[in-house]
């Protein structure tokens, strides 16, 4: 099946390129990473029909977040030291930390009797979210456009020089 | 191709534990905030699957207001960090400890 292996692949890059987000020892390479985990996200959401989802996860995390994050690291670096790696403190604890998490949800998910089955074909979700959006969340959007506005102006504020 | 849900939530899981030994196990503030946009994606991944098998659309809509939560929270969050670099030249989280005594 065609499908499963391109799936399983889109796995593969999100979970590989997520350890290597974490794990790297160059910044950089974080960043390239991550840009990679953000894609393989945008496809799984189009392996589940999600195709506006899709298609904002692509222009919000990789067209603006991780561009954003490439200018903190830009300004945050003295270029010269790319390689600022402050790698571990408690791996140890850490670790169990976050295996035990892992595991926890392992259990709880692989536990629960899940009930619903899919529609195998869905058309596009645009116009239900489009009208969502406008009648029913109507509120929780202008309130977001709102924080928008807000941290536009927080932003300038902090990142403003001197005083 | 149908996905079956239990794939995409524990994905979801293993996303967002990765996210959270990030958290743990770095000390750069960049790498820090990066994680938990890790961990945002995994909750965002987890809602568009139950979106998906419960057949309607309001996941999608929670996925997109959380979706502009992280943007407004990149913006001020790294305005924060150019700042404290600014005033502290550092990134590293155990120098940030001007509260703790």
């Amino acid at each position: 099946m065609g499908a499963d292996i391109i799936f399983w692949m889109v796995v593969a890059l999100t979970v590989g390129s997520a350890f290597l987000v974490v794990l790297s020892q160059n910044l950089i390479y974080s960043a390239i990473a991550l840009l990679f985990s953000f894609m393989g996200v945008a496809g799984l959401y189009i392996f589940m029909m999600a195709d506006f989802i899709a298609a904002t996860q692509i222009v919000i995390y990789v067209g603006g977040i991780l561009v954003l994050i490439i200018f903190g690291i830009m300004l945050t670096q003295r270029i010269r030291d790319v390689r600022i790696s402050h790698t571990s403190m408690q791996r140890g604890i850490g670790g169990v930390v976050v295996t035990l998490i892992f595991l926890g949800l392992f259990r709880m998910i692989t536990g629960s009797p899940w009930h619903f089955e899919a529609i195998p074909e869905v058309e596009g979700t645009v116009s239900g979210i489009g009208k969502l959006l406008m009648v029913e969340y109507l509120l929780p959007f202008e309130v977001t456009s709102v924080l928008l506005l807000a941290a536009l102006m927080g932003a300038a504020m902090l990142s403003r020089r001197g005083d | 191709m149908v996905v079956p849900l239990e794939h995409v939530i524990i994905l979801s899981g293993l996303l967002f534990s990765i996210g959270v030994m990030g958290v743990l196990f770095r000390r750069n503030v960049i790498i820090i905030f990066m994680s938990i946009e890790l961990m945002l994606n995994a909750v965002n991944l987890a809602l568009v699957g139950f979106s998906r098998y419960h057949n309607n659309v309001d996941g999608q809509v929670f996925v997109f207001l959380v979706m502009t939560l992280a943007a407004a929270e990149v913006s001020v969050g790294l305005a924060i960090i150019v700042a404290l670099f600014r005033n502290r030249q550092t990134v590293n989280i155990n120098e940030m400890n001007l509260m703790k005594n």
